[in-house]
């Protein structure tokens, strides 16, 4: 019988991916884009589970909101990084530095 | 409104006028004021002057303002007028007029006209208010008004290194003596409760001897410290032995200014206030014979340096010093109405005197050294007259009885009364005081030989190359030359003149000496009696020491002929010297070269007090700058402040790093952080 831990655990593994996906990766701002998509999974597949195992439809309806959120995100987030990638002529993580002190 | 009112602040008026008005008000306006003013003052002084030489006038106080109340300290300002302060009155405002007259011609060519005017009228504010005070801290006032006015005047051309470092000296000097005056002046309100001087005066008999007071951790005789401060005050302004080294650094200043202040008022300052105060210093025979002893020093001292010297203003300086040398010691042994007589006197030669060396200087395009001087006689008659009446005053010409020059009647009574004294230390000044007058007569002919007599040595000047050549000096510096001429050099004279034609001067500086020699010779003759005996005259202005008055009338007569038997061996030493055969001096210099070397860097003074307080200034200075400032204040304070500042940003900029991730990650710590904290 798979019980509301299973899901909880996936989702943090999951969510865990998704953090580290953003910190480790030293190559290309679509992965970060990527990596934040897997996070808000991480947080839809929990509402979902929690919203079933409550028999409550909040967490549901509230997981298709985060996914209406996340579209808008990617695709503002593929916008920029085109606009980026055509004045700078690269999307490496390593050379976007420019708030540096 | 009493005249007195006028008198003292017409001159304070004209120098704010002048001064604040500068450039915009112009030259002649300004010039026009201040001298007017003056002229004003010295026309409402001389009737005053007159009305205290009728005999028993009483004293006159005239209330200006109120000025301070705090407890038992109470003084106002107030302008008091009796027959030391009249007879003060006349001999500055007199000096002054003419030495702003004088100005007119001698200062055409400075572009910073106005300011001179204003400083001179300053000055003379300041000088009157110091001699009409009626308390002591009206006259620190004046005292402290008449050492800026130095100040200023000395460094007056102040882009001249030299002039800049002679007024900073004056004043630093002067601070020097002004400490002790202070500390007399707490010392006496700290015993009299009072700094009113008729009160001090009338309390002061009453505390001869009478009480002790603690003074740098002694029991000494209270009267005798107070007027020993008070007379370290008086050595600062009056150049006197160990205070006197400013004094020929001032000849940096303007030659006016040199007449009015170092010669005529400012540097017998001193000389009034121990005359004020003499009831007070009457009260400490102690520190009399201080006064006695440095006063016949000073004279002894400066008149060996004059001897020595090549610049005219500085010989007329040493004997200015040498001067006032004679006024303390008369004052010292208790004469103070000769002491009063010789200041009255000196104020109107000496000031001749520098005004004639200015017209020498003005006529020689700046040259003030006397080697390059010689038979300017038949070149400028009137100047060469003026500095004659000069010379026989200083030097006491005159015959007992019949007639004699201003110095004749005021040295001879100091040099009497020194000797009728009949302390030891009286006759140690008396002796002092004639050989001093014997080197006073050698220097003064000196000067009038090396400068009106002989062969033209004009042609080994600089200043005269220059203006034969048509280049002028810089015109801020000695502000002459204007008349001098350029004239086509004359074959027979070419060789030893350079070709060169020293002109007369024009007639704004001719009658200042003018009236003046009328002082040098008349002032003597006629203020005799009133000064010297006139116990009506001086009517408790000062203490009157009868006995000391039948005293000079008796003494044996060698006394009488001394000061006239010595004045006419230094004549006859100086024409023998630098007439009859001028090759004496340098073989003299050769054949004593180490006295010689010792006078002509005036005792070494400079250089003693170069290494005694100077050098350790310095150091001590540097210390405080180097170890002290830079070593810890600043290092500890904003140095170290900055040095914490940066290292602290070279840590902080690494948390800045641009990338999006560690800024993220950071956003994500603090999250967790803040969670952390509130969910425990």
């Amino acid at each position: 019988m798979i019980g509301i831990e299973h899901y909880v655990i996936v989702s943090s593994i999951l969510f865990v991916l998704g953090v580290l996906g953003i910190f480790l990766n030293r190559k290309n701002v679509i992965i970060i884009l990527m990596a934040i998509e897997l996070i808000l999974l991480a947080v839809n597949l929990n509402l979902v589970a929690f919203s079933a195992f409550l028999h409550d439809l909040t967490g549901q309806i509230f997981a298709m909101f985060v996914l209406t959120v996340a579209a808008g995100e990617a695709a503002i987030g593929l916008a920029i990084l085109v606009s980026y990638f055509r004045s700078r002529g690269t999307i490496a993580v390593d050379s976007v530095d420019r708030l540096k002190g | 409104m009493p005249p007195i009112l006028i008198i003292v602040f017409a001159p304070l008026l004209a120098a704010i006028i002048a001064g604040l008005g500068n450039r915009a008000l112009g030259n002649v306006a300004a010039k026009s004021i201040t001298t007017g003013a003056l002229f004003l003052s010295c026309a409402l002084s001389w009737p005053i002057f007159l009305t205290y030489l009728g005999g028993d006038a009483p004293a006159a106080v005239t209330p200006v303002l109120h000025w301070v109340q705090s407890g038992s300290l109470t003084f106002d300002w107030a302008l008091r007028v009796d027959t030391l302060t009249a007879v003060m009155l006349v001999v500055v405002t007199t000096v002054s007029a003419l030495v702003h007259l004088y100005s007119w011609g001698y200062m055409a060519e400075d572009p910073d006209q106005p300011r001179f005017f204003a400083y001179l009228s300053l000055f003379t504010f300041a000088m009157l208010m110091l001699v009409t005070a009626d308390n002591l801290v009206q006259m620190f006032f004046g005292w402290e008004g008449v050492g800026l006015a130095s100040y200023l005047l000395i460094g007056f051309w102040f882009k001249k290194p030299s002039a800049n470092a002679a007024a900073i000296k004056a004043f630093v000097v002067n601070r020097v003596g002004d400490l002790g005056f202070m500390l007399g002046i707490f010392g006496t309100f700290l015993v009299f409760q009072t700094v009113s001087i008729p009160e001090i005066l009338a309390a002061a008999p009453a505390m001869k001897g009478a009480s002790t007071i603690g003074f740098v951790g002694l029991r000494v005789d209270t009267m005798t410290v107070l007027c020993l401060l008070l007379f370290v005050g008086a050595m600062g302004k009056s150049a006197q032995l160990g205070l006197h080294t400013w004094l020929p650094d001032a000849m940096e200043g303007p030659t006016p200014v040199s007449a009015l202040i170092h010669a005529a008022t400012m540097v017998t300052a001193g000389v009034f206030m121990v005359c004020r105060l003499s009831p007070m210093f009457e009260a400490a025979p102690a520190a009399l014979t201080f006064v006695t002893f440095i006063g016949a020093a000073t004279c002894f001292f400066a008149a060996t340096v004059g001897t020595t010297q090549w610049d005219i203003k500085r010989v007329i300086a040493y004997s200015t010093c040498s001067q006032l040398g004679y006024m303390f010691f008369a004052a010292g042994v208790g004469a103070y109405g000769a002491a009063m007589f010789h200041l009255f006197t000196h104020a109107f030669f000496k000031a001749l005197l520098f005004l004639g060396a200015g017209s020498v200087i003005h006529a020689m395009h700046h040259e003030q050294d006397m080697r390059y001087y010689g038979a300017l006689r038949k070149e400028i008659p009137l100047t060469f007259w003026a500095m004659m009446a000069g010379t026989l005053a200083i030097t006491g010409v005159g015959l007992a009885g019949v007639f004699g020059f201003a110095g004749f009647y005021s040295k001879d009574s100091i040099l009497e009364a020194a000797f009728a004294s009949g302390s030891e230390m009286g006759r140690t000044a008396f002796w002092l005081g004639t050989f001093a007058a014997l080197l006073t007569s050698f220097y003064s002919w000196r000067l009038m030989f090396l400068t009106f007599w002989g062969k033209p040595r004009w042609i080994e000047s600089e200043h005269i190359q220059h203006a034969v050549h048509g280049e002028h000096d810089d015109p801020a510096f000695e502000g002459a030359g204007a008349d001098v001429a350029h004239d086509v050099p004359d074959p027979h004279h070419a060789a030893a003149t350079g070709g060169y034609h020293p002109h007369e001067s024009p007639w704004t500086m001719l009658v200042p000496l003018g009236v003046l020699s009328l002082g040098a010779v008349f002032a003597g003759f006629l203020f005799y009696t009133p000064f010297i005996e006139g116990e009506s005259f001086w009517n408790g202005a000062i203490a009157y020491n009868e006995h000391l008055i039948h005293a000079m009338h008796t003494v044996p007569w060698p006394v009488k002929w001394a000061a006239t038997i010595v004045m006419l061996i230094g004549f006859a030493i100086a024409w023998l010297c630098y007439i009859r055969d001028t090759s004496i001096p340098a073989k003299m210099a050769t054949q004593f070269a180490p006295i010689y070397r010792f006078l002509f860097n005036k005792w070494y003074f400079d250089e003693l007090y170069n290494f005694l307080f100077v050098r350790p200034a310095f150091w001590f200075g540097r210390l405080f700058w180097r170890r002290g400032d830079v070593g810890i204040i600043d290092r500890f304070g904003p140095n170290g402040i900055a040095w914490v500042v940066e290292k602290g940003s070279v840590v902080a900029r690494k948390v800045q790093s641009g990338y999006l991730t560690s800024y993220a990650l950071i956003m994500l710590l603090g999250l967790v952080a803040a969670l952390t904290w509130v969910m425990a």
